[in-house]
């Protein structure tokens, strides 16, 4: 090279190539750049015939037994019950709607899955690392036991030992006008009469409220340096100020309490058995999981950090929320992500004990009467790649954003 | 050699302090008075116990016989005490402990608003006088890890500063640094020590100790064996293991 550019002063290129020493080309299969490539392409081309086989097998097997291929079967009538719809849903509704209800199902167990795994696994995984004895042993049977558990078992456990054992509905057990028996939790139902618009305005109202407070508190802490119980205030406010309202214009709320008729109750909202054992199940476990990766967090957080804030005066709470946490954070989110999509590929369990989500509902039932599994399959796969790819550019987005606030 | 700022005021008090880790005496019987504006250098060879004792005034270690008294404040079980020894109880570390999550200006204001409650203007001002002093008020908002050791262990000097203390405690503070950087660390260390900080500090800087030191302390299998002022100390020492000790690290 440095050659070719002493002599480009006076020669033409043609020339410089021509002085240049003749590379020895290697032979196309020892290249490893072409070498690779081959392989990429021969392999593709596999792929490519096995997937055009299996599809083509597919499509004649079912022509051959009469069944119809496409998406038309989506707006054909379900012709089935399901158990729990958040939506409008009965039978004369289409497949289409299995569909939806199904996936609504799925999104509300992981929500309400995710959520209290986190706040369970993150009191957990910090309690497993306190000074207090009892509180640390406790938490680390609890982990231990949890976790090792196989969670198709749990959920059986909550489903069969604990919720189905409850009493029938004739002998539920009664409280505050609610009913637990063992089909289930039945509570009375909010009916908002006139007026009640004030409690809802009055509930906004104290949020912005508290994001004002919260704001001005932290300007006055930076002007003052007096602090302000901001969390205390904004929990009083959100809880008050609607209650307040509420009481004065003369609770505007009527109540539609279940009532027994027959075998069962009529009226208010029943939450389904099914759901709060795969609720429990699914939370418990997860949060034993959650709370060894807040564990590892805490303690990858090295012990000097904790001794210099204590040294400046710091004490133990401070210490854990400005120090500690945000430290924990960074290495706490990676795997924490991969929990939360293991919950939610997890809460397909459901169709064990006849929650109806997604699998159980459409890939089960509606596959059954259908027939057309490709369609079928390849929407509830869709399903669970487009929640976990959410979930994930969700977590990396946030995971970017406190990486960033260090360096 | 300096001459001695002492004042007649006591700052730190250690009598008869015993501690054990679980069956091993760690410390024994240790007697001390440092008054204000002294400064103590202590030496002595790996696990004599020099970080155990000073790491006890301001309760980073919980020592089980005898009392310590910081300003005349007895430290006990009492949160309160120890919450205000610390106010007064500076410290800085051999890896210096910096908050690498944070800039380096809020390294040094942290302390200030969430302890002391101080309006964050008045912190960040106070903090960019210090961060001047220790000479390096141009990497305030850069973070810790984009510093050399050098500036790392100078800016932690200044964090502890912030909080105003009366007493500073250096554990070994430029044996993790390279010896070009030792000198900038020092340099800071004699500035402070003139201008009057009560100071304790173990470190095998022998000529530290010769500048600044009022008094040197050595420490051997948990006691105080030998304790002079510098020049006795380096010249005419008493005792056979500070003979050896000396002839030890004066061969580096
Ligand atoms: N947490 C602990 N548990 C048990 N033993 C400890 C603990 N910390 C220190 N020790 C022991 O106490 C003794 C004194 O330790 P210390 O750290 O005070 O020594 P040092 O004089 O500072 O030594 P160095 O020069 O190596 O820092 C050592 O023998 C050490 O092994
Ligand atoms: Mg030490």
């Amino acid at each position: 090279m440095s050659s070719d550019i002493s002599n480009s002063g006076h020669k033409p290129d043609g020339s410089a190539k021509q002085k240049a020493p003749p590379v020895s080309q290697p032979k196309f299969w020892n290249d490893p750049k072409k070498r690779s490539l081959l392989f990429q392409v021969l392999l593709l081309s596999i792929l490519g015939f096995v997937f055009y086989t299996i599809i083509d097998n597919t499509l004649t097997n079912l022509e051959q037994r009469g069944i119809t291929t496409g998406f038309d079967f989506l707006s054909r009538e379900a012709g089935f019950g399901i158990a729990m719809s958040l939506i409008d849903y009965t039978e004369a509704s289409s497949y289409g709607m299995t569909f939806i209800v199904g996936l609504l199902n799925t999104i509300l167990i992981a929500v309400l899955g995710i959520i209290a795994a986190t706040i369970l696994g993150f009191i957990l995984g910090v309690a497993r690392l306190s000074d207090n004895w009892l509180v640390a042993k406790f938490s680390a049977l609890y982990i231990e036991v949890f976790r090792n558990i196989p969670l198709l078992l749990q959920i059986f456990f909550w489903y069969y030992a604990v919720l189905r054992t409850l009493p029938q509905p004739r002998q539920s057990i009664e409280f505050f006008g609610s009913f637990i028996n063992n089909r289930g939790f039945i509570f009375p139902a909010p009916v908002p009469e006139a007026g009640f618009g004030w409690v809802t305005f009055g509930f906004f109202a104290a949020i912005v409220a508290s994001w004002l407070i919260a704001r001005w508190a932290r300007k006055r802490q930076e002007l003052t340096g007096q602090q302000f119980p901001v969390a205390l205030t904004t929990i009083g406010l959100i809880i008050g100020v609607p209650l307040v309202l509420f009481l004065f214009s003369g609770m505007p709320l009527g109540l539609d309490h279940p009532e027994l008729k027959g075998f069962n109750f009529k009226g208010g909202i029943t939450v389904i058995p099914e759901l709060i054992a795969l609720w429990l199940a699914l939370s418990i476990y997860t949060a034993a999981f959650i709370a060894e990766t807040v564990r590892a967090g805490i303690l990858a957080v090295s012990h000097g950090q904790t001794e210099a804030a204590t040294a400046l005066g710091m004490s133990k709470a401070k210490t854990l929320r400005l120090i500690v946490i945000p430290q924990a954070l960074r290495v706490v989110i990676p795997p924490l992500t991969s929990q939360y999509l293991n919950l939610t590929k997890n809460s397909s369990l459901a169709t064990a004990i006849g929650y109806p989500d997604l699998v159980n509902v459409f890939a089960g039932t509606t596959l059954n009467q259908t027939g057309q599994a490709i369609e079928v399959i390849s929407m509830t796969m869709a399903v669970y790649l487009a929640l976990s790819l959410m979930t994930s550019f969700f977590m990396n987005w946030y995971n970017a954003r406190i990486q960033l606030s260090e360096r | 050699m300096s001459h001695s700022q002492a004042t007649d005021k006591m700052m730190v008090e250690l009598r008869d302090l015993n501690k054990w880790y679980g069956e091993f005496h760690v410390l024994k019987n240790i007697n001390l008075e440092v008054k204000q504006g002294e400064k103590i250098v202590i030496c002595g060879p790996s696990g004599s116990g020099k970080s155990t004792m000073i790491r006890c005034i301001n309760h980073l270690e919980e020592h089980q016989k005898g009392d310590i008294i910081v300003n005349g404040i007895p430290l006990n079980e009492d949160i309160k005490n120890i919450e205000a020894i610390r106010k007064e109880v500076g410290m800085v570390f051999q890896h210096f402990n910096l908050f690498p999550h944070l800039t380096v200006l809020e390294n040094c204001v942290l302390a200030p608003i969430w302890v002391k409650k101080m309006p964050r203007k008045q912190a960040e001002a106070e903090a960019m006088e210090l961060l001047e002093r220790v000479k390096i008020p141009d990497q305030a908002l850069k973070y810790p890890g984009q510093l050399s050791g050098g500036q790392q262990q100078r800016v932690a000097i200044a964090r502890s500063l912030c909080m105003n203390p009366d007493v500073m405690l250096f554990d070994e503070p430029t044996s993790a640094l390279d010896p070009e950087m030792i000198k900038e660390v020092l340099d800071v260390m004699i500035e402070l020590a003139t201008e009057g900080m009560t100071m304790l500090c173990v470190t095998h800087e022998m000529g530290f100790a010769k500048t600044v030191a009022d008094r040197v302390i050595f420490m051997d299998g948990g006691q105080i064996v030998e304790e002079n002022e510098p020049h006795e100390f380096f010249n005419n020492p008493q005792h056979e293991r500070t003979q050896l000790f000396l002839s030890q690290i004066l061969q580096h």
